[in-house]
């Protein structure tokens, strides 16, 4: 009956080749894995590199603009000395057009010319004169931007060697320009309209600075509404509601609040603050309002992070000296908390800069040629602005597009650095 | 105007704040330590006081006053002019007349909008005014009660706490208030759209063709609201953003977790996370400057017409948008695997690989299922790269070189520069923004509940 009943495995021969062949195979299966990995996060940084570069390779050239140097002569009768901003600019400009090719007389071919120079360009002159009304009378040499096929030709985006037809620009055009260039009238300079103009039809003279402002008041907006809001919600929910079936709710509720698609809250403003509260459309303090409220969830889970990271020992210490409650919260536990507050409250309003469909549903993607004077002016942002070039058929705008783009993500990048360095700077480690 | 009242406001509190102060001193200098607060507390109620009342007066006020002054305004136009007239036809009036009153003029007005337009100027510059008077005097008022109510035993403290819980509790209240905004808008219209187009032909309809006659006059389609189309472009569009987003994303997870060393993880990972701060705006540029276009010349290449919006490029871009989601919720699945699961398999022996898809990868499966359902949500609801990449008609396709449609799509171009809240085709967007809303609103609670539930079985 003592029989013994266990088995011993049969001895296995770890150095038999079939053996070796498993280790074989399940070393390989091991390499294939870590090598899967490692070829994954290749693909996604190297994506992440080709929407990079493929925005600088479009973007680079619309930092620098093509400028013709034109002598203007303002004439007097053109312009009366007592009222310069009435004055017929146009005809300045169409006179200083022919006298840049003194030997071109064929009148097609002066139709041509006077294209080279930017539509905007009479502009451009006149608030020159209204600046400077002494110079009425005189002849003077200004850099006047060009307009966008040359501005393209010049930056070599349009091929000289394509045939005729297959191009935006003559052969006559070109000849023009060259002759231009020869007399070392074109330049390249930095392009400050860029940032300095508002949006525009035409590509050469279409800048940012509308979308900066409306931008920068919706957020201003955004900001003062989500910040206390948050910032009040997260402590009463952190520090004095009770644990009940309603707070919980109000948890869940936050929580899914933050993953709320956005065109929702584009679809909620349009709804009520536009139509039943009759708010002005596409105005920056409507485009706030939503921003703030899709960032005060993030506001609020940040916020109760942050209060949940101070130590219990900094409330009981508190508490023990006789601080009420609140006195607790507001002295104590706030002022610690503070830095975490901003570092997420940086991040919660570097998403709402960027967030762009929201903003078109309310009607933030006006046409508009200045820069809005407040929050209920009509405006654009940075990212409805990148929507409306984006959509423009100029060929101009393409590089147009690209440059705000990396503008947006300068302003971006600048905000998370700012956000990294805050935390770095006030870390705590208790 | 408003903005300089707001700042008297804010003056007017600091003032409160400092009479309340120096009132509780001189308590203090006559009383000593009987005082019940500190003064600064008696500065903060009478400035809460002050402040407060004032504000959201204010505020109520702006929201309502164009409201009303509109609805006075139509009632007192001549009833020759409002008699049997529509509600389109009732804000014609109104628009007309507030473009009159802002000198907006096109053609000569008639005399009852001219006149309407003068009362209209008048009544606003007297709301104005009179929002600012009863604002001031309020504020007025409501710092001789708190003075008249400060004492040496009044508790100061006590009052101004009652004050900051009823801010903190409001605040909360309104981040419930907006999921009920939403709700409570989004079914508001879509209702209304439902009684216009019958619900079933709204669900199972087979053809969307939202573009009507405005006008009687005009020359357009009947409209045809049958949103199949638009739900199965949708998830063809969102399926293909997860074909190419869950294996990247999961392998790259698992290669952070397993393999790499702390420094290569410290580089790589927030380089992933830049990708998922880029806007959408930015992503949807890409797909049509790039992507497309590479992808159209590929097709060409091996002699396939691929339609200029198709939704692969859409649907690709798409994953690389949730490629970071993916990775970064899965590295939270994987991490939350305690280390004793890893080391005893490996004491069997198992190799690393071994390890991880026979132990980890079930262990964290919730998570990761969790995670690519919040993923699954975002691209349903994304917006941007769509708008720009997919295509403008709804066909009925599950053919990913075809250009498809979605849902955000349609919600954008029938909203976009068109503002009547009575036809169809406005009314059609609530509708599928109610489904929108829904169906990610769902996918969100079973996603985080999966991934809650998951993580306290291991803390």
């Amino acid at each position: 009956m003592s029989e013994n009943t266990l088995t011993t495995p049969k001895p296995f021969d770890w150095s038999s080749p079939e053996a070796a062949a498993i280790r074989k195979r399940r070393y390989a299966a091991d390499r294939r894995l870590r090598l899967y990995g490692l070829a994954s996060i290749i693909t996604a940084i190297g994506l992440l590199g080709i929407l990079i570069a493929s925005l600088i390779i479009t973007g680079h050239t619309a930092f620098v603009q093509t400028h013709i140097a034109v002598e203007f002569t303002v004439d007097p009768e053109n312009v009366p000395a007592d009222d310069p901003a009435s004055g017929n600019f146009r005809a300045v400009v169409a006179d200083a057009a022919q006298k840049l090719f003194p030997d071109v007389d064929d009148a097609a071919e002066q139709r041509v010319a006077s294209r080279i120079l930017s539509n905007g360009t009479p502009n451009i002159l006149r608030d020159y004169v209204v600046a400077n009304p002494e110079i009425i009378g005189q002849t003077i040499t200004l850099k006047v931007p060009a307009s966008d096929p040359f501005d393209q030709l010049n930056k070599g985006v349009i091929d000289r060697d394509l045939p005729e037809d297959r191009r935006r620009v003559s052969d006559t055009e070109i000849a023009l320009f060259e002759t231009l260039e020869e007399r070392g009238l074109v330049t390249t300079p930095f392009n400050w309209g860029l940032f300095l103009n508002a949006d525009s039809r035409f590509p050469e003279l279409a800048g940012l600075a509308g979308a900066i402002t409306g931008s920068f008041y919706a957020l201003l907006v955004c900001f003062v509404i989500s910040f206390p809001l948050g910032i009040a919600a997260a402590i009463y929910l952190e520090e004095f509601a009770p644990r009940n079936r309603w707070t919980d709710l109000v948890e869940v509720n936050i929580n899914n609040l933050a993953a709320v698609p956005s065109i929702v809250f584009g679809l909620l403003g349009l709804a009520v603050f536009i139509q039943i509260f009759g708010l002005p459309r596409s105005a920056p303090l409507v485009g706030g309002l939503v921003l703030a409220l899709m960032t005060l969830p993030t506001m609020i889970i940040v916020t109760r992070a942050a209060l949940k990271s101070i130590p219990p020992s900094i409330r009981e210490a508190a508490l023990g000296v006789g601080a009420s409650k609140h006195e607790v919260i507001l002295h104590h536990v706030l002022p610690l908390a503070v830095p975490g507050i901003l570092t997420g409250t940086i991040i919660g309003l570097a998403q709402a800069l960027g967030e762009t469909a929201p903003l078109l549903l309310i009607g933030m993607n006006a046409f508009l040629t200045s820069p809005p004077g407040g929050i209920m002016d009509p405006a654009t942002a940075l990212p409805t602005q990148i929507f409306i070039w984006a959509d423009s058929p100029e060929r101009g705008f393409v590089s147009r597009t690209s440059a705000a783009i990396l503008v947006l993500l300068g302003f971006l990048i600048f905000m998370n650095a700012f956000a990294i360095y805050l935390r770095q700077r006030f870390e705590r480690r208790w | 105007m408003t903005g300089y009242l707001f700042l008297a406001i804010l003056a007017l509190s600091l003032v409160a704040f400092y009479v309340g102060r120096s009132t509780a001193n001189r308590f203090v200098a006559a009383h000593g330590a009987e005082v019940h607060s500190r003064p600064l507390y008696h500065g903060a109620f009478a400035a809460v006081w002050v402040g407060l009342p004032a504000l959201i007066l204010v505020v109520l006020w702006l929201l309502s006053q164009d409201g009303v002054i509109d609805r006075l305004i139509l009632a007192s136009l001549p009833s020759s002019l409002t008699e049997g007239a529509s509600t389109s036809q009732l804000s014609l009036y109104l628009s007309e007349i507030k473009n009159v009153a802002s000198g907006r003029i096109f053609s000569e007005p008639s005399p009852e909008i001219r006149a309407a337009a003068e009362r209209y100027q008048r009544w606003h510059a007297i709301a104005g005014w009179a929002m600012v008077v009863v604002a001031l005097s309020v504020s007025t008022i409501a710092l001789y009660l708190a003075r008249v109510r400060m004492a040496p035993k009044f508790r100061a403290r006590q009052n101004f706490e009652r004050a900051l819980d009823i801010i903190m509790i409001t605040s909360a209240v309104v981040a419930i208030l907006v999921t009920i905004g939403i709700i409570v808008s989004l079914t508001y219209e879509a209702l209304q759209f439902f009684m216009l187009v019958p619900p079933q032909e709204f669900f199972f309809g087979l053809n969307w063709e939202p573009q009507i006659a405005i006008r009687e006059d005009q020359v357009a389609g009947t409209g045809a609201f049958g949103a199949v189309p638009v739900f199965t472009g949708t998830l063809l569009i969102a399926a293909i953003a997860l074909i190419v987003a869950v294996p990247i994303g999961l392998l790259s997870a698992l290669y952070l977790v397993e393999f790499a060393s702390e420094r290569f993880r410290g580089i790589v990972k927030p380089i992933l996370e830049i990708l998922a701060g880029v806007p959408t705006v930015v992503y949807g540029f890409f797909a049509i400057l790039t992507v497309a276009p590479a992808i159209r010349e590929a097709g060409s290449l091996i002699g396939l017409s691929i339609s200029p919006n198709s939704a692969l490029a859409a649907g690709g871009v798409m994953g690389i948008m949730i490629l970071p989601f993916i990775s970064s919720l899965s590295d939270d699945a994987l991490r939350a695997v305690p280390q004793s699961m890893r080391d005893g398999s490996f004491a069997l022996g198992a190799t690393r690989a071994e390890t991880i898809t026979r132990v980890l990868l079930p262990a964290a499966l919730p998570g990761i299922v969790g995670g690519v359902l919040l993923a699954a949500s975002r691209a349903i609801g994304e917006t941007m790269i769509v708008v720009m990449a997919a295509g403008l008609t709804a066909t009925l396709t599950a053919n990913p070189l075809d250009g498809v449609t979605t849902v955000t799509v349609q919600i954008v171009t029938l909203l976009i520069g068109d503002t009547s809240f009575d036809n169809p085709k406005t009314l059609s967007a609530f509708a599928l923004g109610l489904v929108l809303f829904v169906s990610t609103l769902c996918l969100n609670v079973l996603a985080l509940r999966i991934v809650r539930r998951y993580r306290e079985k291991y803390e």
